[in-house]
């Protein structure tokens, strides 16, 4: 683990999701020796929990699969896991940044055979399926993980569970006195791309998200229709466990609001739109299943729109032009009423559904103003280009709400910038 | 007069600023994005024949007399629902207040708008003393509409007019003595300044 080794003409990338991994293999293909770091035990971030891209509604494993080949193929990426950037000291071209890894009590031995799974009973929140799931303590964190191999929750790792997985293990690859550590990287930039998190639906108090069970979020939404998910790839009501028919979509739900998110979130428009096909996928012609879409207006532009379009065309599919004022539920039922006025002939709504799912916004996971006391934000906290931030830069997500497509050109934007000033570190160095 | 310049005429928006001029934080109604959140979630709602979002649209469309001669903005009953909700943070209790005072002003109000008459007549018992006459206040509310009706809403309101004077709520005597502020002089000289500050913030003066 310790032995990466870091100079000033080192590019450090801090963050491991779409963006960081481009911006880590572009540089890497470019000949610069880079340090991938990543605070979850996988690389792939909040791509590897999509189902499905759009406006392809392709999966998205093939294309990282393509990306962990790069990876496994180009030795100047050395990749941290389960590792956060603690400080940075220095400038441009000369940082020195303190980095500490979480122990993951398994080593390089692990062959993610499981076994260690099957003698362990504890179990944990599943965080890749945004905790609406149960698994054990000694976890591979996600079928498409990247390094291929388990973890043990820090609460097991006592005499008896834990000595109970060390005991299972053939390869000798549990250890249980794992100890965190703190490193110190060189590196002349830093490529920042710590991605978003969705808002916290809780705050939006008028849409209950915290009271009612059938309320939830578009990346929960999202999670439902992985066959390894948590409800096996059904759209299953969490209060009873029934088939979600009637499926109400609110958008903008924190975005756009100066009560909460003061941007669009780009991405929620087309992430909906995505999302209601999913109901022809699911129920095929079954008259009954009808998604209502909730909007202010509809972004989908450039070539979205004809994926807009598409969709407006889908019998399944219908559109109301308001912002929904309030939910309430049935207490017997727990069906949703979404109640507001639709703009297009100021009529008033007081419409049932089975299931409502909150196209929530997109907010950075690491705003700006907190990187390293000096990085320049906007308002939302994401990285804005500025002169002050020296060599850090933002990419994907921590620079702006991006789609996927868009954050991969962010990122190589990013990267070529971060080149430029190790090539201008080594020029100075001969 | 050519035909272009009649549709300039035609479309020409002079109500929106007229609004913003005039109208306590009227300069807000361009801000709205016609989301509905506020019609949605008004508890008068139903009632309304126009909801705020549709009088902002209306406003933005030069329908003056159609929102000035409206009874909808004396539907708000101050809740804040709307403002609370807002995504551009609108004071949109505030500008509904604005818009009816401004009618009011104007001389464009509905005549017979309940809301309207209670607020006058409130006025004047209030500003009379600098105290309100209670007696005077409830005889003058249940006697706007005639003596028959008056009779009628005073003896279903008998049993709390009871319960006032009991507790000593209620002064019988109010009609021929009403204990007003100790210095009227002096009150009435301050909602003379007022009235001047409130017109010159309005442009109203001279």
């Amino acid at each position: 683990m310790t032995d990466a080794v870091a100079t000033n003409e080192t590019i450090l990338v801090v963050g491991g999701g779409i963006s960081g991994l481009t911006a880590a293999l572009e540089t890497a293909e470019c000949g610069k020796n880079v340090i991938l770091i990543e605070k979850n035990p996988s690389v792939g971030g909040r791509v590897s929990q999509l189902y499905k891209y759009f406006p392809k509604l392709c999966r998205p494993s093939c294309g990282q699969e393509i990306n962990y080949r790069r990876l496994k193929a180009n030795k100047r990426v050395r990749v941290l896991t389960m590792a956060e950037v603690v400080n940075i000291k220095g400038a441009a071209g000369d940082y020195t940044v303190g980095v500490s890894i979480r122990p993951r009590y398994v080593n390089e031995n692990c062959t993610s055979c499981g076994a260690c799974a099957e003698v362990v009973s504890a179990e944990i929140d599943d965080p890749f399926n945004y905790n609406m799931k149960k698994i054990k303590a000694a976890y591979l964190p996600h079928n498409m993980a990247y390094p291929q191999r388990y973890v043990l929750d820090p609460s097991i790792v006592g005499p008896e569970e834990g000595e109970r997985a060390k005991a299972a293990c053939k390869y000798d690859a549990i250890e249980l006195d794992m100890q965190e550590q703190a490193l110190e990287l060189k590196a002349g930039a830093i490529i920042w791309a710590t991605g978003w998190k969705p808002y916290d639906a809780a705050k939006i108090q008028p849409y209950g998200y915290d009271r009612f069970p059938n309320v939830v979020t578009s990346v929960e939404f999202e999670r439902m229709m992985d066959p390894f998910g948590p409800t096996g790839g059904r759209m299953l009501r969490p209060s009873d466990g029934k088939e979600a028919r009637n499926i109400a979509f609110i958008q903008c739900a924190g975005s756009r609001d100066r009560n909460h998110l003061k941007h669009c979130s780009r991405i929620c428009c087309m992430a909906t739109l995505k999302q209601s096909t999913y109901l022809q996928e699911q129920y095929g012609d079954d008259s009954e299943a009808q998604a209502t879409i909730y909007y202010i207006d509809i972004r989908a532009i450039d070539r979205f729109e004809d994926f807009y379009k598409k969709v407006q065309a889908d019998p399944k599919v219908r559109f109301v032009k308001s912002k929904v004022a309030n939910i309430t539920e049935d207490r017997d039922t727990h069906d949703v009423f979404l109640h507001g006025v639709n703009t297009e002939g100021y009529h008033r709504y007081d419409n049932t559904h089975d299931l409502c799912v909150l196209a929530v916004g997109m907010e950075p996971s690491v705003r700006a103003e907190q990187i390293n006391g000096n990085v320049a934000g906007d308002a939302s906290g994401f990285i804005e280009m500025h002169e002050a931030n020296g060599a850090i830069f933002g990419a994907g997500c921590a620079s702006n709400a991006l789609d996927v497509n868009r954050a991969v050109q962010s990122a190589t934007a990013a990267a070529l910038r971060a080149i430029q000033v190790v090539n201008r570190v080594a020029g100075a160095e001969v | 007069m050519s035909v272009n310049t009649a549709m300039i005429e035609k479309y020409r928006n002079d109500f929106l600023k007229e609004v913003e001029e005039n109208v306590e934080e009227g300069h807000w109604v361009k801000m709205c994005m016609q989301c509905g959140v506020c019609s949605g979630s008004c508890p008068f709602g139903p009632h309304w024949e126009h909801p705020p979002q549709e009088i902002f649209m209306m406003i933005r469309a030069g329908k003056r007399d159609e929102v000035l001669g409206s009874e909808s903005m004396w539907m708000c009953t101050s809740c804040y629902n709307c403002i609370v909700r807002c995504p551009r943070e609108l004071p949109i209790t505030h500008i509904m207040h604005g818009l009816a005072n401004y009618a009011h002003r104007l001389g464009l109000a509905p005549k017979m708008n309940p809301t309207r008459r209670f607020a006058k007549i409130f006025w004047d018992n209030i500003a009379k003393t600098g105290r309100v006459n209670e007696l005077g206040l409830s005889l003058n509310l249940y006697f706007m509409d005639g003596f028959g009706s008056g009779v009628k809403k005073a003896t279903a309101m008998a049993g709390v007019g009871v319960g006032m004077l009991r507790t000593k709520r209620l002064n019988p005597f109010a009609l021929v003595r009403h204990k007003g502020v100790q210095n009227p002089k002096e009150f009435q000289s301050l909602l003379k300044k007022a009235k001047e500050v409130e017109d010159r913030r309005k442009g109203l003066a001279g």
